[in-house]
């Protein structure tokens, strides 16, 4: 069975016609060629699938392409501004060394900005706890934690 | 070499590869989507032993969008996966290496063994397809402890593994070891189990393969840390196929930790089908996919006896390790517990006889092999707990008892086969302890003691043998390639410069910290210098990344490369300044004529090898492109200590890390950023090891009782402790860059620190031993067991 898409995804819209079972984040990846959103465990568990639905952060992985029907999608590629100048938070990462390899990387990104816009003045512990459902196997997160503290002050959080 | 304020060496340069992954526009195999490619499923056996008594694959072959399905019958005439090294035993036989078919072939003999490739066009129609294989299996008793596997009645593995022994081995001198024992004054013993783990790199395994009829040629994409070696082992040694005519390439490469170095059957059976279909294949793997069948770390079974003198200087230490080689010899599984462990036992110390013997057992369990520090960590374990607790035993201190031992001087012969070309361990015993302000840590505890916390300081003064080499040497030891790297330094027409290494890089920052030394040498800006990698159609040849060579072994070769390069500058530069080659020096990327002020930049020197109309032609070829092939010497010898202090709660069982310093000499440094980087990642993974991290099989039926990240326990974020690391310097000094290596030791040191930091909490409420990791669960019921006794 198929159903009959439509939302916005980074400021365009889209739709198409896709198998009732598919899901978000595949979706995003083969039907809209958008492959900085990952997949690392099909299970919820490890976030590098994180998007933005509606301004908040979801895992792709776990939700139907259908039930994000009518939404507003935000994906990694969205984040830049069109001259290519990275977010805020983007720029963090780099800055703090907040990614290695880089797999994870745009889930935590997306993470990140949804737990700065929830917690404004967030103190460490708070940023670990909220970075739970993120997994990160080469920084440590030491970095990761750093690079949210200064993302979220260049953002005014 | 140039200061860091011109961006180059010794400065945290932020990394070259981290916009495209900022930004989503990194390229992972999973991102590679060939026009008109299919999907494979792999149909994997739910026994952890089983004989295969027939597969039907009828049906699922009608299914819609089938495209083709394999099994192991198919394959014949496709040899099995080779291993790369050849132990030799203490019988002088050569260790048993039963056939590790890339499809089962008969047996099936673990949970998760690839029974039958689906091809079809959509991942959904290959799983329904897969589901509707019919397997007729004799389901067989099976065996997943490393040990059990080795006594009598164990259920038989395989036929040419007699007990399920792959090999016996020892070093070092035992009658000697034996003689020391029987005139020491104290002997320290434990026994210690290394847990199973499962290396859980985030981006799981995958792999693209395509065939073209037009050139009868091949193409992999493959996450994989060492494309070269992979092609060299499929094409050579698996399918028979001409190395030329296949081009491997990992691309983007969501991490490794070993895991990711092997050859595997998933990807071997894809491109012998890629022809037959002659369609692209792709493969990704599902987490579950990954638990069940990458290859797994650690897993030994270690008895260590430790004799001092009476003023506790080390004697002599006995090792007996049992180690696990699961169902089948993964690529470098048997030198892991041999070469790479026994051979690190001496540690920091100054031991003068040890005695290891080693036996590898074979397992109803996935492969295991090299997991980040590939039995460094295992030895540092071992050698580190062993001293803590002689330590606790003749009432010592920690640091007291590893200075009365430490070795001092350089280069230093172990009993066990290693030269250590330099080190300084009271120097990063010292700042560990400033950093970890262990001079208050009494009023740290008392504190701890009002609030009825156990508080506890753990040390690991650990060393480590990175850039496994020479090659010469390896080989007389068992090795079946070479441990030497290439590099390759194209300097286009206008000066700017492309680097081909044959390291890879999988969040190491490569890109970043060639670059930086490139840049330093040649005197050119960073930006005008990139590093291409990971692709056997551009790279000339590589033996790629781990054990923390990269720079050392990598970078040296195209330090190598650079040299030649700035030698061929300077014939040119002699032809077109007039003046003798001997009178040309090269600095700050500019050639001049000493005691004058001629000179050329390095630009110009490249546009005249290019453009070469006033060109010595009669003594040299136009161009400036240039190779170079590095074997070390000796392996470099990382060094440091850990120290670690954690808070544990008596009613819970609740293991806290208060504080984790690491002080390490990783000779000299690229890139402060990268490497303080690398050392929070391995600490992670140690801590990990150490707290959360434990592979299980059922034992009755060898069922993967850990395949999910809900029965996995991975570090997260709230884990683990913002971390201080430091580094001292003592060069390496038999490269050029004086570089040892980074990659491994948080991963290597972080454990014992851990564990040894737990076992001195514990002493107060008189647990005497704990095994990793140290779950709130299993501290508790000690703390319990200990009341009870």
């Amino acid at each position: 069975m198929s159903v009959s898409l439509s939302l916005t995804v980074n400021g365009k819209k889209v739709g198409a016609d896709v198998d009732s079972r598919t899901l978000l984040v595949d979706y995003l990846r083969n039907e809209l060629g958008l492959t900085g959103t990952h997949v690392g465990c099909d299970t919820g568990q490890c976030g590098a699938c994180t998007v933005h639905l509606d301004g908040n952060a979801i895992k792709a992985c776990t939700i139907l392409a259908a039930q994000a029907n009518g939404g507003n999608i935000v994906t990694i590629e969205g984040l830049a501004e069109p001259d290519g100048t990275m977010h805020p938070m983007q720029a963090a990462f780099k800055d703090c060394h907040g990614l290695q390899c880089g797999f994870c990387t745009p889930g935590m990104v997306m993470s990140a900005i949804d737990l700065v816009n929830r917690h404004p003045k967030a103190s460490e512990q708070t940023i670990r706890e909220e970075l739970e459902g993120n997994m990160c196997r080469c920084t440590g997160y030491h970095n990761i934690v750093k690079a949210v503290q200064q993302g979220a002050a260049a953002m005014g959080k | 070499m140039g200061a860091p304020e011109q961006g180059v060496i010794g400065a945290s340069v932020r990394r070259k590869e981290d916009y495209r992954f900022l930004t989503g526009s990194g390229q992972f195999t999973d991102d590679v989507n060939p026009p008109n490619h299919t999907h494979a499923v792999f149909l994997r056996s739910p026994h952890a032993h089983a004989k295969i008594r027939k597969i039907d694959t009828a049906k699922a072959k009608g299914m819609p969008g089938v495209v083709g399905i394999f099994t192991g019958a198919d394959l014949e005439g496709v040899n099995g996966l080779p291993c790369g090294w050849l132990i030799t035993g203490t019988d002088g036989k050569p260790m048993n290496e039963p056939p590790h078919p890339v499809l089962a072939q008969g047996k099936v003999r673990y949970v998760g063994d690839q029974v039958a490739i689906v091809i079809a066009d959509t991942p959904n129609q290959a799983k329904d397809a897969a589901e509707a294989i019919e397997v007729d299996y004799e389901v067989l008793p099976a065996v997943v402890n490393c040990v059990d596997a080795l006594k009598p009645g164990a259920p038989q593995i395989h036929d040419g593994a007699p007990g399920n022994k792959c090999y016996t081995w020892a070093l070092g001198d035992k009658a000697a070891v034996d003689a020391a024992f029987a005139k020491a004054a104290h002997v320290s013993k434990l026994d210690i189990v290394n847990n199973r783990l499962i290396p859980n790199a985030i981006e799981p395994r995958a792999a693209v393969a395509s065939f073209s009829r037009s050139d009868d040629s091949y193409t992999l994409y493959v996450s994989n840390q060492n494309p070269h070696v992979e092609r060299l082992l499929m094409t050579a040694f698996v399918l028979g196929l001409p190395e030329h005519k296949v081009r491997v390439i990992a691309p983007d490469v969501g991490g490794g930790f070993g895991s990711k170095i092997y050859l595997y059957g998933e990807e071997t059976a894809m491109v012998w089908a890629s022809k037959r279909v002659n369609r692209p294949i792709k493969w990704a793997a599902e987490r579950s996919e990954s638990f069940l069948s990458d290859a797994h770390g650690r897993d030994h079974v270690t008895h260590v006896e430790l004799a001092l003198d009476k003023d506790a200087k080390f004697l002599a230490m006995r090792v007996h390790t049992t180690a696990a080689m699961g169902a089948y010899l993964s690529t470098f599984a048997s030198c892991i517990p041999t070469i790479l462990y026994a051979t690190l036992l001496a540690g920091q110390y100054t031991t003068p006889v040890i005695y290891a013997e080693v036996t590898a057992s074979f397992t109803n369990t996935a492969p295991v092999d090299a997991y980040r520090g590939a039995g460094r960590p295992e030895a540092t374990y071992v050698v580190e707990r062993i001293v803590h607790q002689a330590g606790v035993d003749l009432g010592i201190p920690q640091n007291e008892i590893r200075r009365r031992n430490f070795i001092r001087t350089f280069p230093y012969q172990t009993p066990v086969a290693l030269v250590y070309d330099t080190g300084d361990y009271d120097q990063t015993l010292d700042e560990a302890m400033k950093m970890a302000d262990v001079k208050a840590f009494p009023a740290r505890q008392a504190e701890a003691a009002k609030r009825g916390k156990l508080r506890g300081i753990g040390y690991a003064a650990y060393i480590e043998a990175c850039g496994i080499a020479p090659s010469a040497v390896a080989g007389a030891l068992g090795a079946r390639a070479g441990l030497f790297e290439a590099g390759e330094v194209r300097v286009h027409p206008t000066g700017s410069v492309t680097v081909f290494t044959g390291s890879h890089s999988h969040g190491q920052g490569h890109e970043t910290t060639f670059a930086q030394v490139v840049a330093s040498k040649l005197g050119i800006p960073f930006e005008n210098v990139d590093i291409v990698h990971g692709d056997t159609g551009r790279v000339l040849f590589g033996m790629g990344t781990y054990g923390s060579r990269s720079l050392a072994v990598g970078g040296t070769a195209i330090v190598k490369a650079l040299d030649k390069i700035i030698a061929k500058g300077k014939k040119i530069a002699a032809h077109l300044l007039e003046a003798a080659e001997s009178d040309i020096e090269f600095k700050d990327g500019k050639f001049s004529v000493a005691g004058t002020d001629k000179s050329k930049t390095f630009g110009e020197i490249a546009l005249t090898a290019y453009v070469p109309h006033n060109y010595p032609h009669d003594k040299l070829e136009p161009g400036l492109n240039e190779m170079a092939f590095y074997d070390p010497a000796n392996f470099t010898f990382p060094a440091g200590t850990h120290i670690c202090e954690v808070e544990i709660d008596p009613d819970t069982g609740v293991v806290g890390i208060v504080n984790f310093s690491a002080c390490d000499d990783f000779g000299n440094i690229i890139n402060p950023m990268i490497v303080e980087g690398q050392v929070h990642g391995g600490l992670t993974q140690g801590i990990g090891q150490a707290l959360l991290e434990n592979c299980v099989y059922d034992k009755d039926t060898g069922q993967l009782l850990t395949g999910s990240y809900m029965d996995y326990a991975m570090p997260r974020a709230d884990d683990v402790p913002s971390f201080k690391v430091g580094t001292k310097v003592t060069p390496c000094t038999h490269n050029p860059l004086g570089a040892k290596g980074c990659g491994e030791a948080g991963a290597i040191g972080a454990p014992a620190a851990l564990m040894n930091a737990v076992h001195d909490a514990l002493s107060s409420a008189g647990v005497k031993y704990i095994d990793m990791p140290a779950s709130p669960h299993r501290v508790w019921s000690a703390i319990q067991s200990a009341k009870r006794a």
